[in-house]
């Protein structure tokens, strides 16, 4: 990459800083140079977030459907999967499973609620209660 | 608290903290390109049955935590690294470092670094930053990706260092022991180390998903993702692809000038010219996956689509396998003088 090729699309990492690219001038020779971004990065950022947004719409309809816990839009919510829930809340992998279900969640403990709705910063009531969550 | 040192801007997190923290204790030679190479950091690995935010697991880099052990190791200089238990610990650990006049690398998840924009946050646990002082509850961060050092609270910053999932930090911070004068002899040894290993990582490493063979078997994976994934999985497979290649603290093209960059320097300290025609071919290889991105770019936004795209996405990687292939076949036929 020659230093006039470095890409300057403004990209979300813009807001904050700009990022160092390595790169050769005129008679060959590596320097840096700093960059604001690139359309091709910027857009794979948007198709990233696009299926995440993608995951949470479809657990928020499994968990009205009472097919899953109001867990996995959490889940999805917060771009986690099962064994980052289980780092978090010191369950096993297998318990975090099992919440998933819809029947099993409701029969929790408050203690077990807790844990969650600390780990997603939400109150108890509104942990059981997606629709609270409503942007 | 405020130590004396230098926030200084890098490319890649691990190589920035690597130079910052080797500078401090006095080693003027090191750069980023250096440590990139010494540590022998340019590699690709693709892992089959493991899944990254739902996506194929792809690296451009060695191991996390390598590069700065590898550099000073090579350069003779001991080492900290501690993990720990409990929280209470790894903040007693970091003042006592801190008050004894030693700014301290920490691997960090970048989940709930608060100074990240929103895009960048997801649960990503080898990010490497600086920590250099405490001003009342906040620890003054020198964190390499940014142009500015930057600061955390103690509750922010206690939280990315226990960061759960995947290479879990465990509150991991890292230091150079001792300050030890190094001679321009030892850096001249360290890089041949440093380019011998990276050539053993790219062309010998045993198996088909590492180093150049690793590369030829992505390119024909992905020639077969349209029809086993469908063009909406396989348009956000190839953008995980482009994201680990392109973004800060992976890099990936970067990383193949950044080699680049590191032959040239290791030119002054080695004079072979080869290492001079060795580093072209390291620009031509980032310029190739740079226009693989662009190609991949088109199928993840709808514009390209057939399988005659995905075709040629495939061939790219392989004109990139193939010119990295060449230029590491030469460096391991380098005579070195010393």
């Amino acid at each position: 990459m020659k230093k006039e090729e470095i890409p300057q699309d403004s990209g979300a990492l813009a807001k904050v800083t700009k990022e160092i690219c390595y790169a050769v001038d005129e008679s060959g020779n590596y320097g840096t140079a700093l960059s604001n971004g690139w359309h091709v990065k910027a857009s794979a950022l948007d198709v990233a977030w696009d299926d995440v947004h993608q995951r949470i719409r479809s657990a928020r309809q499994r968990v009205l459907d009472k097919d899953a816990s109001p867990l996995l839009y959490y889940m999805e919510l917060h771009v986690m999967d099962i064994p980052i829930i289980a780092g978090y809340t010191g369950f096993w992998k297998w318990q975090v499973k099992r919440h998933l279900r819809y029947a099993v969640f409701e029969k929790l403990s408050e203690s077990h609620l807790k844990k969650y709705a600390d780990l997603f910063e939400v109150s108890i009531q509104n942990l059981k209660n997606i629709k609270s969550n409503e942007a | 608290m405020k130590l004396d040192f230098q926030h200084k801007q890098a490319a890649h997190c691990e190589n920035g903290v690597t130079t910052s923290l080797l500078r401090h204790h006095g080693v003027n030679q090191i750069t980023e390109p250096l440590a990139f190479g010494i540590g022998s950091g340019l590699f690709f690995v693709y892992i089959p049955f493991m899944k990254i935010n739902n996506g194929p697991a792809i690296a451009f880099r060695t191991q996390p935590g390598l590069i700065f052990k590898r550099t000073c190791k090579a350069l003779n200089i001991p080492v900290e690294r501690k993990k720990f238990r409990s929280a209470a610990e790894a903040e007693k650990v970091l003042m006592e470092c801190l008050q004894a006049g030693q700014p301290v690398g920490c691997q960090v998840g970048v989940y709930y670094l608060t100074y990240f924009p929103k895009e960048y946050r997801f649960h990503f646990n080898a990010h490497n930053l600086i920590v250099y002082g405490k001003e009342e509850d906040n620890y003054l961060i020198s964190d390499p990706v940014m142009e500015m050092a930057t600061s955390l609270s103690s509750y922010e910053l206690e939280r990315v260092r226990f960061a759960k999932g995947a290479f879990a930090p465990h509150g991991q911070l890292y230091y150079p022991k001792e300050q030890r004068v190094v001679t321009d002899d030892q850096v001249r040894k360290a890089i041949r180390t440093g380019i011998k290993r990276n050539v053993r990582d790219m062309l010998h490493i045993p198996g088909n998903i590492a180093g150049i063979r690793g590369i030829r078997y992505t390119a024909k994976k992905i020639r077969m993702w349209r029809d086993k994934l469908g063009p909406q999985k396989a348009g956000s497979y190839l953008a995980q692809l482009v994201r680990m290649q392109e973004e800060i603290g992976t890099g990936g093209g970067g990383f193949r000038f950044i080699y680049g960059a590191f032959l040239q320097e290791a030119h002054a300290y080695q004079p072979l010219d080869q290492l001079l025609e060795i580093s072209l071919l390291f620009t031509q290889s980032g310029d190739v996956w740079r226009s693989a991105a662009v190609q991949a770019a088109g199928i993840y936004k709808g514009r390209l689509g057939s399988q005659a795209d995905f075709d040629t996405m495939s061939d790219f990687l392989l004109t990139a396998a193939d010119i990295e292939k060449r230029a590491f076949v030469a460096l391991s036929k380098i005579k070195w003088s010393s």
